[in-house]
């Protein structure tokens, strides 16, 4: 069962993808809580296994070549993961609903904008179709959409790609979920855009009590937006923990790399600092540290031994071996920019 | 969706109708508008409705030979000629018409809905079962038709229907192919990922938003669908599995008047020219049914 102030907890989530080139441990052994209104950041590089965590959640990883290997998912004390399937599709959209990274392609181009706000209202059987057309059009005036009573007669290819994913956030919350889960929701839209995408998203969240994971590769998207966060690296956790704990006092390498790695508006003139190496090659085992191969600190022990996350100061927790074992203290890259 | 019990629709409920329809009633005012198309249903409307009640009203017979007279060019009395046994050649292509019509529209109607729904089962299922149903179409595709007629004629002797058991055995093949194709394209696109986060059922994610997606292929290999199906029938009609002497079709028409079109052209020509305005039709028809279909086709 969920504790109270839960309404997600996932455990040791592991989904692997089986290729030609072998099986590939997307997601490896990866466990967190999602509490009621909270939002919670998901970051990492490209392959880290983020967004296969956020649609292993509802299944709609596709199988083959994919598989959900091993774990649980409890929300509302229902297992996601090994839920029947029609149990499963009464949650989706309603109680769970997902933003998709790209807005031109994730409404259907041959039906009107109004019919896809309302859909979720009907197939789950909400509302009376004729009052249905009405919250259609409160749910698009909500995001900003102006003249929302025409526009839900309009068809997609009218639409901008910020004004589609604005339809797509009326059309996720419409039937006011619990959890919103956004898969890089800002990532293929304007910069100018995406600061009101966010916000939007936000707002919306404050005014609902929705819940958000938001999946993103933008360590500045999350550091204004989530209360808390994820740091995923080939497939699993390094770090978790409040949002300004992350950034102030990072506990894992990576974390620290990471931020390092920001390229700073006020450095004019120096170098952009990178990580060295390459992220593992997640068809192999990776005993120990995934990151030890990258990290300045790491020693023998680092990949000769299991590394779990563990908690390390309140509500921070970390799967660095050395920071765990008290033998280093990372500095914040921001504080380290100052003193240079 | 309303009982019979519930009070009467209110305006709001109408529209509510109305907008549930939408893709076919936008279709309908994008088709109204395109000429060509318009004028396709309009000629294809006339043909099939001469040939229904044609022959009744015009009261030349289609079988009354006139030997003596033979093949005779257009004339007041008979106004396409005769053929060579003195036959009058517009009862015979308004007759015929109704064959043609008739197998050509009907036929690739059950190929339409027999492929679509099998081309669409296998690309949403993907896997094993696509792999099974494909190679099932691979094994059907392979036979050798004429064997295969034959066949059909043996164990069920000769029947009309055969016909369109014969014809619709392969036309759907094809389709099914394209559809699948198309509907696995459109499998990965995110809005049907999207549509099944909404928790859509699978019936209602290939009725609502495949299907329409891949309506543009389908409609055009329908329209080219038909007069292949036409000259199909007159070959089977050749083997004796289609229409019978002195019936006629436009297939047997056109297949009698290449025999003699060096004497006697009208006898090609004609049932030529009706074939033909019937694929233009059907042509123009199709197009303007995939444009209107096509909601970022329209002119705003």
């Amino acid at each position: 069962m969920n504790a109270p102030n839960e309404i997600l907890r996932v455990e040791n989530l592991r989904t692997s993808f089986h290729t030609r080139e072998g099986v590939v441990r997307a997601v490896d052994g990866v466990s967190f809580t999602v509490r009621p209104g909270e939002s919670l950041g998901v970051v990492g590089e490209s392959g880290s296994g983020k967004s296969v965590a956020c649609y292993s959640l509802l299944r709609l990883i596709p199988e083959p070549p994919g598989r959900i290997e091993s774990g649980c998912a409890l929300f509302h004390g229902l297992d996601l993961l090994h839920c029947r399937e029609d149990e499963l599709r009464r949650i989706r959209g309603d109680r769970i609903s997902m933003i998709f990274q790209d807005p031109m392609t994730s409404l259907n181009p041959y039906l009107r904008i109004g019919d896809q706000v309302i859909e979720p209202l009907l197939i789950h059987g909400k509302v009376r179709p004729n009052e249905a057309f009405d919250l259609g059009v409160t749910a698009l005036r909500e995001v900003g959409i102006q003249d929302a009573a025409r526009r839900m007669r309009s068809y997609p290819h009218e639409f901008s790609g910020g004004m589609r994913q604005r339809v797509m956030i009326a059309l996720a919350l419409i039937t006011k979920p619990d959890l919103l889960l956004a898969d890089e929701p800002t990532t293929a839209l304007d910069v100018t855009v995406q600061a009101q995408i966010l916000e939007l998203i936000g707002q919306m969240q404050k005014e609902r009590g929705t819940a958000v994971i938001l999946v993103t590769h933008d360590i500045g998207v999350v550091a204004a937006f989530c209360d808390r966060l994820l740091v995923m690296y080939a497939g699993r956790i390094l770090e978790s923990g409040p949002t300004s704990e992350l950034f102030y006092r990072p506990k894992h390498p990576y974390n620290q790399a990471l931020q390092r790695s920001i390229p700073a508006l006020h450095e004019r003139g120096s170098e952009l600092r990178t990580i060295p190496g390459a992220p593992p090659d997640v068809t192999q085992p990776i005993r120990g540290c995934p990151f030890a191969p990258r990290c300045e600190f790491a020693l023998e022990k680092c990949i000769a031994s299991e590394i779990s996350l563990q908690e390390v100061a309140p509500e921070h927790a970390t799967a660095c071996l050395r920071v765990q074992l008290g033998e280093i203290e990372l500095e914040p890259a921001l504080a380290r920019v100052a003193a240079e | 969706m309303n009982s019979p019990n519930e009070k009467p629709m209110r305006v709001e409920d109408q529209a509510i109708v109305e907008k549930r329809s939408s893709l076919w009633r936008d279709a309908w005012h994008r088709l109204a508008r395109n000429r060509l198309a318009l004028f396709g249903a309009i000629v294809l409307a006339l043909l099939t409705l001469a040939s229904i009640f044609g022959p009744a009203l015009f009261g030349q017979s289609y079988f009354a030979q006139d030997l003596p007279l033979g093949a005779t060019p257009p004339s007041a009395q008979h106004w396409l000629g005769t053929d060579t046994l003195g036959r009058d050649l517009l009862a015979r292509l308004l007759y015929g018409g109704r064959i043609s019509l008739a197998v050509g529209l009907c036929a690739t109607g059950v190929a339409l809905t027999i492929g679509v729904l099998y081309g669409t089962v296998s690309g949403f299922l993907g896997g094993k079962v696509d792999a099974v149903m494909m190679r099932i179409v691979d094994v059907i595709f392979a036979l050798p038709f004429t064997v295969f007629v034959i066949l059909l004629m043996v164990l069920f002797g000769r029947r009309f229907v055969l016909l369109f058991a014969a014809i619709g055995a392969v036309q759907w093949l094809t389709m099914a192919r394209i559809v699948r194709g198309q509907v696995l394209s459109l499998r990965r696109m995110e809005f049907i990922e999207a549509a099944e986060a909404l928790g859509l059922s699978k019936t209602r994610i290939i009725f609502r938003h495949m299907i329409p997606n891949a309506l543009g292929p389908i409609i055009v290999y329908a329209t080219l669908t038909v007069p292949s199906v036409m000259l199909l029938e007159a070959f089977l009609s050749f083997l004796g599995l289609g229409v019978q002497p002195p019936m006629s079709s436009w297939g047997v028409l056109i297949k009698e008047g290449a025999e003699t079109m060096e004497e006697f052209p009208w006898l090609l020509i004609y049932p030529g020219l009706a074939l033909a305005l019937t694929l233009f039709s059907l042509n123009f028809l199709g197009d303007g049914l995939r444009d209107a279909l096509d909601p970022q086709a329209a002119k705003d």
